[in-house]
This record gives C-alpha cells, structure tokens and sequence, in this order.
C-alpha cells in the first residue's frame, strides 16, 4: 500500500435520535483526503459540516458507514481508543480558541503533551517551545492568554494543534472570531504550515476563506453537493501586504 | 499524565480561585481542628485519670470480698465478708509470685495530739504496703515486721493528717492519741494527692494491723488485701495463684463461685476511662458532624466548578484526555483542598489545645496517632465528596462540552 491516505471514509452515515424521530444529519459521505492537502468543507448551517467534522475529528462515530484515519479503521473504536487517536493523530482548532484561561501559552501549548500514552518521556517544554516558535510567537511564551490579542490566541491554539505532530490539523471556523486582516494572516500561517507538508481541513462558511485552500467540499443536507479544487489559490501573504497598503494610503 | 503532574495541575486550577478555595477549606479546617481539640481534651482526661489510678502503686492487685449466694439468692457484693487476716498470711506463706501482701483494716476515728484533733481513717497494715503502694516518705521510718509480732503502738501519718496535728513541722516522735490508745509517730508519708474519685489519699494513719485488731476497740472491718507482683507481665498469673490459694484457703468446691474478687490496676482504671472514653468519643463525633459539613462544602464547590468549567473539560477531552484522567484531575483537587485543609485544622488544633491549656489549666494529649487520623479522615472526605462532581465530569460528552455557554 501507498502512503497512507490522512481520510479515507466510505458512506458515513449519521442517524441522530430526537424522542421519536429520527434525523439524519449526514448521509452516506464519501471522502479522500491524501497527504499535503488543505480542503476547506463549506456549508450552511444545518448542512451537517459540523457532524462531519465531530465524526472525521473522531469526537464522534458514525451510525455506519467505514472511516480510516492515517491508515487506522477507527470507526469501530471505543470512547478511550477514540481518546487515543484524537491525542497521537489529530490536531483541533476552534473558533473560540478554548485556551485555558490563568495559564500560559507555555503551558496551553503543552497540555495535550500531557495525555500521551504512548509510555514516551517527551521533552514537553521544549515541544512546547518549538510549536510556539513556527507560529511567530516564540516570545510569548510567558504570556497569558488575556495578554494575547485574539489573533495571537488563535496561534496560540494552532501551536496546541502542531504539537504533538498530527497526521491531521482540523480547523473548526478558525477565524470566525477575527477580523478580515488577522484573518488573513491566520491563513497565511495555514497556508506556510500546509507548504511544510501539514495536511490541513478547514470548517467554514466564509467562500473567501475557502479560496485560500486548495479543494472546497460543499454540503448541503448532509450530502457532498460539490468536491473541486481550487483553481487559483490566493496567497494570503500577498493579500496581507495589499490590505496593508491600502490602509496606509487610506491614511490621511 | 504522571502523578506530579497531575497534583501540579490541581493544585494551579485551586489556586487560581483563592478566596472560594479558602472558605472552602474552611469547613475542613474547623471540623480538623476541632476533632484534634476534642480528642487531645478527650485523651488528656484519660491521661489524668490513669496518672492517678497508677500512683495508688505499681503492679499493685486488691482482693476484695466477693458475693456470697445463700440458697441461690445472692447477697450482693461484700454481703459476707470472708476476707480474712489469715488469707493474707497465707497469701504471703504460699505463692510464689507475690513480691509482698498486706490485709488493710479501716476504721475510722478521732486523732488527738499536737495542735489539735482530727477525724480520719486508720489503716491497720503490713510494711508491705509500703511497697505495694510506692509510698515514700517524707520523714521517720515505717513500721517493721517487728512492730508487727510485737503489736507496737506505733503510727505513720499520712500528709494532710501531719499537716492537721503537727503544723509547726516535724511530727516524728510526738504523740498521738487513737481512741485513747496513746501511740508514738515514727514516719510521715510523702503526699499522693487525690484518688481518681477525687478522695484525698493523704488523710490517713497507717498502724500495724496487729495492734489495730487488739488495742483498738470499735467497728472495723478488712476491706481489702493489697498484693504486689514482681512485674507487670507477671500480674495475671499472679492473680490466678490468688484465687487458687483463696478457693483452696476458704474451701470452696469447683462448681461454687468465687467469694472475692481479684483486681488489678488496669481493670480499675479500665472502669475509671470508660467514663472519659465515652466523653471522648462523643466530642470526637460532634467534631466530626462539622468534618462532614466541611465535606459537602467541598462537594457543593466542586460541582460549581465542574459545571464553570466544562468548556476546559471538553477541551481538555478533545485534546486527547480519557475520562479517567479528567476524573482524576477532579478527584486530585477535591483531595488536595481537603489534605491542605487538614493539615491547616491540625495547626489550629494544636494551637487550640495550647491556648484552652494555658487558660483552664485543663491537660491535653496530641498524639501522632491522632494527627494522622484526622488527616486521613480529611483525605477520606476529600475522596468520598469529590468523587460524584469528578464523576460527573469525566462523563461529559466531548462535543457537548465544547459546545456549552
């Protein structure tokens, strides 16, 4: 077998019980996401991304259907196994950040070091360290994040996700919090990190954002409506130097 | 997660919230202190107690008149005296385990001489007593077997009754006037203040029992025989040759009874404890109600803080953490505030002892024993309180979690 695919998900199906009715939030969803993507998933609210994404970010299991993360079947897997996988194999981010307020980015950066159970002796500090260095922020080390702006937060939290070298960086609305030029720049470390070989999946409901990935999977009531690539990816870089500009020469 | 780690954890996220934790903790630290007040007031009574069983002598064993049973019905205690002079002589002839035995002969009456007179109880004894009781004293001598064949007038004075008769000071040598029998005071005892029952040990006049059974007229009677074992290990055999010799002596069958009753110091100051045990266990529970309120303070704040907290839980899921570690974390905290409330409560404690010490005059015990299970006590409700909020922590649904307001 070839390098194992990051995704390899057959007909995921997922039945939600509401007293008597059942409702189906996603529906026989078939995906392949190989090494070095970055795929945005897209949708209204209500089209199931965020069930999608519980299920691929192992939160959750599918009602049926086959899903292979990094080569493992973890579909069938119970809550610990699950807990496991979401440690060695998966990075998240949230729209909210979710750092743990009174601590430092340090220490939020090194806290899922703190599950492996892998029997390892890691050197988490400097793990930790090194994380927080490939987002900018290896000066901040100290800081608390009521300290940090929501931009520098948001890195913060993405570090989190890199630290313990996940076959999977799994982005949940990472910059539904942020204005347009922090936005941008959290794109542009996506977009560095994806260069670097980091296989990247982003929820959003922003097209804008989508047009800096390389593949847009739509949905719509629980199916895939639309997997494309994306023609011409935007250099966030490129546009964080011409939003610049124009807010210089705006300037009076 | 390693165990430094987690107690290191914990203890940032109690810190985090100082005040809540304090008056938190407060409820252990009150229940602790106060179960380690209750109890070292408790054992210091007992304390007392047994100091004072104990200076009555060492290895000592009394031999009191038992029941007698006259056609099935029995007379009650020290219905028919069978406790004789004779016993006592062949107590000391035959065992062998006896280091000394004297009967003691009470009665009571006027003491005249020196400054005045004085009502008190005369003792008629052996010199043995002297031995059996640890009695030193403070001048003269005491009486010899001598003074004993030869019924000798001759007397030793307790402290309270020297004091009474002969303030001036030395009693030695003067005279004193028992139911008009004139006898001479050879020796003063050293004071052994009260008894247990709080009766003054020291008003006494202690005469050879001889000349107390033929010069002194008057009711009197022998209500006991004091023993003395070579040792305190030897004490429970020596009281087990007692009784064959008594049996044998009074000549009683193997199916009746004994007519007396043998004793020794540790079952008298067993029925004297029982008094400050039953104290001690009682203010211990009443501290220990306040433990078990400080307890659901500690449940209650818990389960606050599971609840503010269940975003952190829901990351915390999500990054990777099982539900026992996040079951941990919380029991780890609930253990930690309860441990370090306990070792405040064991500070307060023994500052609480030492300061109700100073201004009652009461005595306290502390001991280590106690410390450790007061602290384990802590630890215990920390454990039993925390457990149902860390529970309900770790089974929170990730995806919930994360998603809570």
């Amino acid at each position: 077998m070839d390098a194992a695919r990051v995704i390899q998900a057959r007909g995921l199906t997922k039945v939600y019980r509401m007293g008597a009715n059942e409702v189906l939030a996603i529906s026989e969803i078939s995906l392949d996401v190989e090494p070095g993507e970055m795929v945005a998933i897209m949708g209204a609210s209500g089209s199931g991304k965020s069930t999608l994404m519980n299920i691929l970010g192992c939160l959750d299991r599918p009602t049926s259907g086959e899903y292979l993360l990094a080569g493992t079947r973890v579909d069938k897997l119970g809550k610990n196994e699950l807990a496991n996988i979401r440690n060695e194999k998966i990075g998240f981010v949230f729209q909210t950040y979710n750092l743990l307020p009174r601590t430092s980015a340090l220490e939020n950066v090194e806290l899922p070091l703190l599950y492996d159970r892998t029997g390892r002796t890691l050197p988490t500090r400097r793990m930790a360290l090194d994380a927080l260095e490939r987002v900018g922020l290896g000066d901040r080390a100290a800081h608390d994040p009521s300290e940090l702006s929501g931009g520098q937060q948001q890195r913060v939290a993405i570090a989190r996700a890199l630290v313990t070298g996940p076959s999977l960086l799994l982005a949940d609305e990472p910059t539904g919090n942020l204005d347009t030029r922090t936005s941008l720049e959290v794109m542009e470390l996506f977009q560095e990190l994806n260069d670097g070989g980091t296989t990247i999946l982003i929820v959003t409901h922003e097209p804008d954002i989508a047009l800096y990935t390389r593949r847009i999977v739509e949905l719509r009531d629980g199916r895939v409506v639309r997997d494309v690539p994306v023609e011409k990816r935007r250099a966030a870089s490129e546009d964080v130097r011409k939003l610049s500009a124009m807010q210089t020469a705006g300037a009076p | 997660m390693r165990t430094v780690t987690l107690i290191r954890v914990a203890g940032r996220s109690i810190l985090k919230n100082k005040m809540r934790t304090l008056l938190t903790m407060l409820g252990i630290i009150i229940g602790v202190g106060a179960v380690i007040l209750m109890v070292a007031i408790g054992a210091g009574a007992q304390k007392q107690v047994e100091d004072q069983i104990y200076s009555l002598g060492t290895n000592m064993i009394v031999i009191t008149p038992g029941s007698t049973t006259q056609s099935g019905v029995s007379q009650g205690a020290q219905s028919f005296n069978r406790l004789t002079v004779e016993d006592a002589d062949m107590l000391r002839e035959q065992s062998f385990l006896l280091s000394g035995v004297s009967p003691v002969i009470v009665t009571r009456t006027q003491a005249i001489g020196g400054e005045g007179n004085w009502r008190c109880f005369v003792f008629g004894v052996h010199p043995d007593y002297q031995t059996i009781r640890d009695w030193g004293l403070e001048s003269g001598v005491f009486f010899d077997a001598s003074d004993i064949r030869a019924m000798r007038k001759v007397v030793v004075l307790g402290k309270t009754v020297a004091d009474v008769l002969f303030p001036d000071g030395d009693a030695v040598g003067q005279q004193v006037q028992l139911r008009h029998v004139p006898f001479r005071v050879v020796g003063v005892l050293e004071s052994k203040g009260q008894t247990a029952e709080g009766s003054d040990q020291d008003d006494i006049v202690l005469a050879p029992y001889t000349t107390v059974q033929n010069r002194l007229s008057g009711r009197m009677f022998i209500a006991q025989i004091l023993a003395g074992a070579f040792s305190p290990e030897e004490i429970e055999s020596a009281q087990t040759e007692i009784a064959a010799i008594l049996r044998e002596s009074h000549g009683l069958g193997s199916s009746e009874p004994d007519d007396f009753t043998v004793k020794n110091q540790a079952d008298l100051a067993e029925a004297a404890q029982e008094t400050t045990e039953i104290m001690t266990i009682l203010l211990s529970a009443i501290a220990s109600i306040s433990l078990v309120v400080g307890g659901i303070g500690i449940m209650n704040i818990m389960l606050v803080s599971v609840t503010e907290r269940t975003r952190e839980i829901g990351l915390r899921l999500a990054l990777g953490a099982r539900g026992v570690d996040v079951l941990t974390q919380f029991l780890v905290e609930s253990v930690v505030m309860s441990v370090a409330g306990g070792l405040m409560g064991v500070a307060f404690g023994f500052a609480g002892s030492a300061l109700l010490g100073a201004f009652t005059g009461w005595k306290t015990v502390i001991s280590p024993a106690t410390v450790l299970l007061a602290l384990v006590f802590a630890a215990a409700v920390g454990v039993f309180f925390g457990y149902y909020p860390a529970r309900r922590a770790a089974s929170l649904d990730p995806i919930e979690a994360l998603r809570y307001e």
